[in-house]
């Protein structure tokens, strides 16, 4: 078992069985961060980067915490803007990093596949922690390791996720990532942030808010940014909020023991009212947990391929 | 020169030899007073091609590409005519640059450099540029391209006022309010994340000239279709007698979309690579008469323009040495259409359409012509080609077609070694 490749680019280079494997090794990793100890040694002696050229705040800080509870020397690296206007191009700045014994390179960057284009050339792996539209593998794989807390089995499960759609690399990492394990996704969101030929990655497209959640046996929302407003793609807060939000009405249409996830940060009373965020529903908390416990997975298991090497 | 070529197989019709001197084809003379004799031992013998739509990006962008290393590039794909867009720095927006540049192609020899002036000055698509005494100084027709001729209104005076000089005129189609994205919109765009520029961003402004011509009752010229639904636009305005010519490239009826997932700027220009649907409906285009031209649309960039994250890197890729065996390899070779029918869309279309007056393989004409081996497979290296773009994404493709041979004038401009 383990992982196939050098890199964790995206959910489209993981089989079904590598996504349980990091499931199943993300629920051990779990016992430790719940443990009074937060020890391990299985990155000891091992160095990571994180480089990000987005801003960040969970998942860079779950990443960080994730190796230091392995017990890696760690170091960050935070920049802004394109690298073209930067004056050093991304591959230089990678190779840099490379260059400097770094085992493992986690990378945000505001381009879609500028992870899948450094990879190649680095004897590091190099981990996405979300590029541009495409790809935020290990927001995939805490939001399937929450659901795997809660149903043995994906297969035929329905899940709900409303929002922009178009702008989200976290639908595209959980829609391709569902669909491998066999549940159903059902998306729904304005059709100006509704991309063309979405239902080809396995999608549903649902005619509303509560067509989406109806019989879902989880249900995402996702971060609307507010400033999408101004490129026309949706004419104001309040509107998004009355025809696009996950109400509580939506959230009733969906299996009694449905639970609610959204990616965090929340935009309360735009794709979410506060009282939903807050019910009883709602394992938006417990996400942020588990986004820790898979990042020490997946550390942990592609620092293990490494050293099989 | 005195030039014989030996054994050619002259346009895929007959055997025979070909005779030049003085830089026209000529009537047979003794091989001993010949300065050379090239034996091309039953090779492919085409008059000299033409692209009218090729960047040589001198003056200005000589990092990119100048007019030797182009014109030689040229030569290397059989051509010994090309058309050289105006978007250089500065731009070809007066007669002192067209000059210029006439003068710099004469200079290096390697090729006919016929200059497209700016329809608009600076391309900023405002005021008309001087386009009658560029007409003076040596331009062959108008485009902004690179952009669209920006609005519908001043589309209106550049073809009337370009008609005065009998000028014609080259569009790029693309509608800017709906564009912005870097590769196709469609499932591929939407499953790697890139964002998507839809096919109605060509269609919506290939309509617009069609309709702006046919009121006028004057000539337009579509540059690089791409899409479906414009190939069906343009065969219709033909067949009701709009005065609309085209022209597409090879890259549109040899690539998808698909190719894009691996983030490669390679396959990354504009128009975007469509879908299968929009390969089949260009090659159907190619066919049945509705293109009239093909072109390279040959965009030589830096490394560091292209190998670089996939929405950022420029648009474009180099074509001129792989143009032929191309159109060869995908639309003659697989009896698509008859090489008679490729030597129109590669040289007489094209000189047609700019009233070049090119093309000629009688005796006395000028002696402009090219050597290929259509019978040996070859594998196209983009470390051999002579342009300075290495932004191909036919490196390592087999092909048939490879040029053995170009003269231009009754000189040799490209040679194969060995």
């Amino acid at each position: 078992m383990g992982l196939k490749n050098k890199d964790l680019l995206g959910m489209k280079q993981l089989t079904a069985e590598e996504i349980m494997e990091i499931l199943d090794t993300a629920k051990m990793m779990k016992m430790v961060i719940e443990s009074g100890n937060k020890k391990t040694t299985h990155l000891q002696g091992k160095s990571i980067v994180t480089l990000f050229y987005e801003n960040s705040t969970r998942t860079r800080l779950s990443f960080e915490l994730a190796s230091k509870y392995m017990g890696s020397a760690s170091a960050n690296i935070s920049t802004s803007g394109s690298s073209v206007n930067k004056g050093e191009s991304l591959l230089d700045t990678a190779r840099t990093i490379d260059m400097m014994g770094t085992d493992i390179i986690i990378m945000r960057h505001n381009q879609s596949g500028a992870p899948h284009f450094i990879a190649p050339y680095l004897n590091a792996s190099v981990v996405n922690a979300g590029d541009g539209m495409n790809e935020h593998p290990t927001q995939a794989l805490l939001d399937m390791l929450t659901m795997y807390e809660r149903f043995d089995s994906f297969e035929g499960k329905k899940i709900a996720i409303c929002g922009d759609i178009y702008h989200s690399r976290v639908v595209r990492s959980n829609a391709i990532g569902l669909s491998k394990l066999g549940a159903k996704v059902s998306v729904y969101g304005p059709r100006t942030m509704m991309p063309i030929g979405i239902e080809e990655m396995g999608v549903t497209v649902a005619d509303s808010v509560i067509d989406c959640c109806r019989d879902a046996d989880a249900v995402m929302g996702l971060r609307v940014q507010l400033e999408r407003q101004k490129s026309s793609l949706f004419p104001s807060v309040s509107e998004y909020a009355k025809f696009y939000a996950i109400t509580k009405e939506a959230l009733a249409a969906a299996k009694p023991d449905a639970f609610l996830m959204h990616p965090g940060p929340c935009n309360h009373g735009v794709e979410l009212p506060t009282e939903v965020y807050d019910c009883d529903q709602s394992v938006i908390n417990q996400q942020v947990t588990n986004g820790v416990a898979v990042r020490m997975a997946v550390l942990y298991l592609l620092m293990a391929r490494r050293n099989e090497l | 020169m005195r030039l014989i070529l030996k054994n050619c197989n002259y346009l895929g019709k007959e055997q025979r030899d070909i005779y030049i001197a003085d830089g026209k084809f000529s009537e047979k003379y003794p091989d001993d007073q010949a300065d050379r004799i090239i034996d091309v031992k039953g090779a492919l013998v085409t008059p000299g091609l033409i692209d009218m739509h090729v960047h040589l990006r001198e003056p200005g962008l000589e990092y990119k590409e100048d007019i030797a290393s182009g014109t030689r590039a040229a030569a290397r794909g059989g051509f010994t005519g090309v058309c050289c867009m105006p978007n250089t720095d500065p731009v070809v927006d007066n007669p002192a640059i067209v000059a210029s540049i006439i003068k710099r192609a004469e200079e290096v020899g390697n090729c006919r450099v016929y200059p497209i002036g700016a329809a608009s000055k600076g391309l900023k698509g405002e005021e008309l540029s001087e386009i009658g005494l560029m007409k003076e100084a040596g331009i062959v027709a108008v485009s902004d391209d690179g952009k669209p001729i920006s609005t519908a209104g001043f589309m209106r005076k550049v073809l009337e006022y370009c008609s005065d000089f009998d000028v014609p005129v080259l569009n790029h189609c693309e509608d800017k309010s709906l564009s912005g994205g870097a590769m196709n919109e469609g499932p591929v765009s939407t499953s790697i994340g890139i964002r998507g520029i839809p096919s109605a961003s060509e269609d919506v402004m290939i309509a617009r000239d069609i309709i702006i011509a046919e009121y006028l009752g004057l000539p337009v010229h579509l540059c690089h279709v791409s899409t479906k639904s414009g190939m069906r636009m343009i065969r219709d305005a033909k067949a009701r007698g709009v005065k609309v010519t085209c022209e597409t490239c090879p890259h549109y009826f040899t690539l998808t979309d698909d190719y894009c997932v691996d983030y490669s700027a390679n396959y990354k220009m504009h128009p975007p690579l469509g879908t299968r649907e929009d390969v089949e409906a260009v090659i159907e285009a190619i066919i049945d008469g509705t293109v009239d031209t093909i072109v390279t649309d040959h965009a030589p960039h830096h490394q560091d323009e292209k190998e670089i994250e996939f929405s950022l890197a420029l648009n474009g890729i180099v074509g001129l040495e792989s143009s032929f065996a191309l159109c060869y390899t995908y639309l003659v070779k697989t009896g698509k259409i008859t090489l008679d029918r490729l030597m129109d869309l590669m040289c007489h279309n094209p000189s047609d359409i700019l009233k070049l007056g090119r093309g000629g393989m009688e005796i006395g004409d000028d002696a402009d012509l090219a050597v290929f081996d259509i019978e040996n497979e070859f594998t196209f290296d983009k470390n051999k080609m002579l342009t300075k773009g290495r932004n191909t994404p036919y490196d390592g493709w087999k092909l048939y077609g490879e040029t053995l041979y170009t003269v231009m004038g009754g000189n040799i401009t490209y040679e194969k070694l060995c």
